[in-house]
């Protein structure tokens, strides 16, 4: 296959003015799912991405920029993957509000479609409806390897008469061909492509009225408009009445001639097909593709792997994800001994106490998230993820389920406000809205904390079959209970609900591939530090805050809670200083003071409400804290009890050990610790996930439904726990 | 005006007496060629996955419980994954 990007040809100029080296040229990247967008959208702009909004929906908006020539940087768009330009589901509806509004801000100054060397016919439907919207446009003919390799020959000059735009042959995934693509952007050759198809004279009466009225640029995009009118954000409703009205009048069958028009394009695109590929067939053998499912597909094994899969998860961000994890908890100790021995005062307290306590809270998360970011990357990348949906589907429906909610909800055990936003990909709204509803009962990441240092208090450090740790059989029955509350959930919503329009499943399955390690770093670095800045900074705060509520309290009530104390001590007490008298009496200095707090006073209020669970006012106080993250459990018992404790600050688990009940006891009994283990897997204790499924429902009523709900499952779960076990 | 629009320009439908056989009906490594599909809205999401009249499709693979299918499409061997219900609206030719 040549390699050319025929210089010879004369190329349109685009708009703007060609040395416009203060403005920056806005590039979209369009094309199929699996076409190899993201991976050239990495190629093009590296780690200088950020992630936002389109404006009006919570479509994810990724760009970010390329430096194209050593003079000229691009902000590149990368557009979600669609087939055509009907959008099926919410987020190809970004595209066409994008594509269809000249005067927009973000309209791009020309579009990069990456189309399928191997399947030309299918890529190319697309790229026809946008040559037909007459976008300037660069072809990047991406997987020229896999098409070599089906005996798929491409005459690119051909291909590029046929099509009138420049075509650069690459392989994303290896970065070749990048460079050439970079040139041909930056020297700004995108053309005009030759039109494929217009609507004909049966159509014109009523796409010339809409195209006047509207003063749009072609016939092509007035069509658009009555095909879509009902999904185009940017109209009046006076617009889309009006074109209601012509739509009624003419007896527009929108289907029929979209089929049609699909039908045609086909056609066209066949004879382009013709002129410029060749296929000469190697050999008829079965594609590799087709072996590998198989197996991973079969009756049996299939799910075996998947299981063995899932189960290698766990065991990874259990028992991997711990030596980063104590290697940061000790860290964290072992500084704020550092200051507190080398300094004293109230800053340092607010310093070690405060601050440091939250951080610690924060960081410890790296290494789980970074691992299970990998893993899911790893699934993705490889084309796995599809054949979980495939093999899944017939299982999930009975609760209401389609095989593509398998994916948020595994997502879900990252973090549900991802995976949340990940359900948009499920066309059905009735599927998708069950499993917006049910994915935060799968145990995310935030909870982690949470049950690591509860399970490790409780449940021994012991094998069981020789290769099984306990303590990792227990946090598997905790996402396990999540899974069956989550599907319990569903099966119930599925009865309620009622079905607005049909769901599709169909779908591509992906060739396998190995995944690029680039993309899945990148995936890695991005998930990391957007909860680094983003929970992270709650965290930080709310333990700061923290740390003043249970530092202070209400006029003078602390001192004379204090003065009552130590009037009561023996003189043996107050006399002597170091000897255990003296510091059993300053440890009830510290636990009467945080009695009396701003925080104490917080639990004692609600304490007896969470009483029959086996919870006290400090557990009380943890449960009010987790609603901004449940993560913050972890730093508001950390800061809790080294207040009441010495001033050696060991880790939160010696802290929680140390805890003793009235009578002297441990205070976290096995039961105890259950109850809070089994509160935290059912209960909505995320104010970021509300407001992820508000935006996505567009609805306070889903929202609310899920804390009521999941909060009430978790009190009614918690309760029978400790009442049994106790 | 109630106008030569609301005809159907071009049709993919089938023909009303329905006893032909569909993708679902195709035995394992058995090969047709899409002659038409029943169901319009449907139809318009299957043809911008390739599946066009004229096309030959092969039953690759079945899920677990006999449900999603495995299509892969003409000479291009790419595959499509989808439910029984969805592949019994692609008619075959005889």
């Amino acid at each position: 296959m040549a390699v050319t990007v025929s210089p010879s040809r004369p190329h349109d100029t685009i708009t703007g003015t060609p040395e416009t080296g203060s403005q920056l040229t806005r590039i979209a990247l369009i094309g199929n799912p699996n076409s190899g967008k993201t991976s050239l959208f990495n190629q093009l702009t590296g780690l200088n991405q950020k992630v936002g909004n389109f404006p009006g929906v919570t479509v994810d908006r990724k760009s970010g920029f390329a430096q194209l020539s050593s003079t000229r940087r691009a902000e590149i768009v990368d557009l979600p993957g669609t087939y055509s330009l009907y959008p099926k589901s919410l987020d190809e509806k970004v595209i066409t509000d994008l594509l269809y509004d000249r005067g927009s801000a973000g309209y791009p100054d020309f579009v990069v479609v990456t189309v399928d060397a191997s399947n030309l016919r299918r890529s190319l439907l697309l790229f026809s409806q946008l040559a037909d919207l007459e976008l300037p446009a660069i072809l990047a003919l991406n997987m020229t390897d896999v098409a070599e390799r089906h005996g798929i020959s491409i005459d690119i000059q051909a291909l590029e008469q046929e099509l009138g735009v420049p075509i650069v042959p690459m392989n994303a995934r290896k970065g070749i061909g990048v460079a050439a693509l970079k040139i041909v952007m930056a020297e700004r050759l995108a053309t005009h492509p030759v039109r494929f198809w217009e609507p004909n004279d049966e159509l014109l009466p009523l796409v010339r009225q809409i195209r006047y009225y509207f003063n749009l640029h072609n016939d092509y995009l007035a069509l658009h408009y009555a095909q879509q009118y009902r999904s185009i954000s940017f109209l009046s409703v006076d617009d889309r009445q009006h074109i209601a009205e012509l739509v009624a009048q003419s007896g527009f069958d929108a289907t029929a001639w979209q089929a049609a028009e699909t039908i045609a394009r086909y056609q066209r695109i066949n004879e382009v097909l013709l002129e410029a590929v060749t296929v000469t067939r190697t050999e008829k053998r079965e594609p590799i593709s087709n072996r590998i499912d198989k197996v991973l597909t079969h009756r049996v094994g299939g799910y075996a792997i998947f299981l063995g899969i899932l189960f290698l998860l766990f065991q990874t961000i259990f028992a991997w994800a711990q030596y980063p994890m104590d290697l940061i908890d000790q860290g964290i100790s072992a500084l704020s001994e550092l200051i507190q021995s080398s300094f004293a005062g109230p800053l340092v307290r607010l310093l070690t106490e405060g601050v440091l306590a939250g951080l610690g809270g924060v960081l410890i998360f790296i290494p789980q998230i970074a691992l299970l970011f990998a893993f899911l990357a790893v699934l993705e990348e490889t084309g796995y993820m599809a054949r979980v949906t495939f093999l899944m589907d017939k299982l999930m429906r009975p609760f209401g389920l389609s095989g593509k909610s398998v994916v948020p909800l595994i997502s879900g055990l990252a973090c549900a406000v991802p995976a949340i936003m990940g359900a948009r990909t499920i066309e059905s709204w009735k599927d998708r809205m069950i499993t917006i509803f049910v994915t935060p009962l799968m145990s995310c990441s935030a909870r982690i904390p949470v049950y690591t240092v509860l399970v490790a208090l409780v449940v021994p450090d012991r094998a069981v079959w020789g290769f099984l740790n306990l303590r990792g059989v227990a946090l598997m029955g905790l996402y396990l209970l999540g899974v069956v509350a989550a599907l319990g959930s569903a099966w119930v919503l599925k009865t309620l609900l009622k079905a607005r329009e049909r769901s599709y499943f169909i779908m591509e399955f992906p060739v396998y591939k190995w995944p690029r390690w680039k993309n899945v770093g990148i995936t890695i670095w991005q998930k990391v530090s957007a909860f680094v800045w983003q929970a992270g900074k709650v965290i930080v705060a709310i333990s700061i805050l923290l740390w003043v509520l249970a530092s202070y309290g209400p006029g003078q009530r602390q001192d004379a809670a204090e003065a009552r104390v130590r009037a009561a001590a023996p003189a043996v007490a107050t006399a002597v200083p170091d000897t255990t008298a003296s510091q059993e009496l300053e440890r009830r200095v510290a636990s009467v003071r945080l009695e009396n707090s701003y925080a104490g006073l917080f639990g004692r209020g609600i304490e007896p409400v969470i009483r029959p669970l086996g919870f006290d006012w400090k557990i009380g106080i943890a449960l009010l804290t987790s609603f901004a993250a449940r993560e913050v459990f972890v730093g508001t018992i950390s800061t809790i009890y080294s207040v009441g404790q010495d001033a050696d600050l060991g880790t939160v688990q010696e802290k929680l050990r140390a805890e003793k009940d009235a009578d002297g006891q441990l205070f976290f009994t096995p039961a105890r610790a259950f109850s809070l283990l089994v509160f935290y897997v059912f209960a909505m204790q995320c104010m970021s996930t509300l407001a992820v499924t508000y935006r996505e429902t567009k609805s306070w009523k889903w929202p609310l439904g899920q804390l009521v709900y999941m909060t009430g499952l978790a009190y009614v779960a918690a309760l029978v726990v400790f009442q049994v076990l106790k | 005006m109630p106008s030569a629009l609301s005809r159907r320009p071009l049709s993919v439908s089938a023909p009303a007496a329905t006893s032909q056989r569909s993708a679902k009906d195709l035995q394992l490594g058995e090969t047709g060629t899409i002659c038409c599909l029943q169901d319009p809205e449907m139809a318009l999401k299957l043809l911008e996955m390739g599946c066009v009249p004229g096309v030959r499709v092969r039953l690759s693979g079945r899920a677990p419980f006999g449900d999603p299918l495995m299509l892969v499409l003409g000479d291009e061997e790419y595959t499509l994954s989808l439910r029984k219900s969805e592949a019994a609206t692609i008619l075959l030719k005889d």
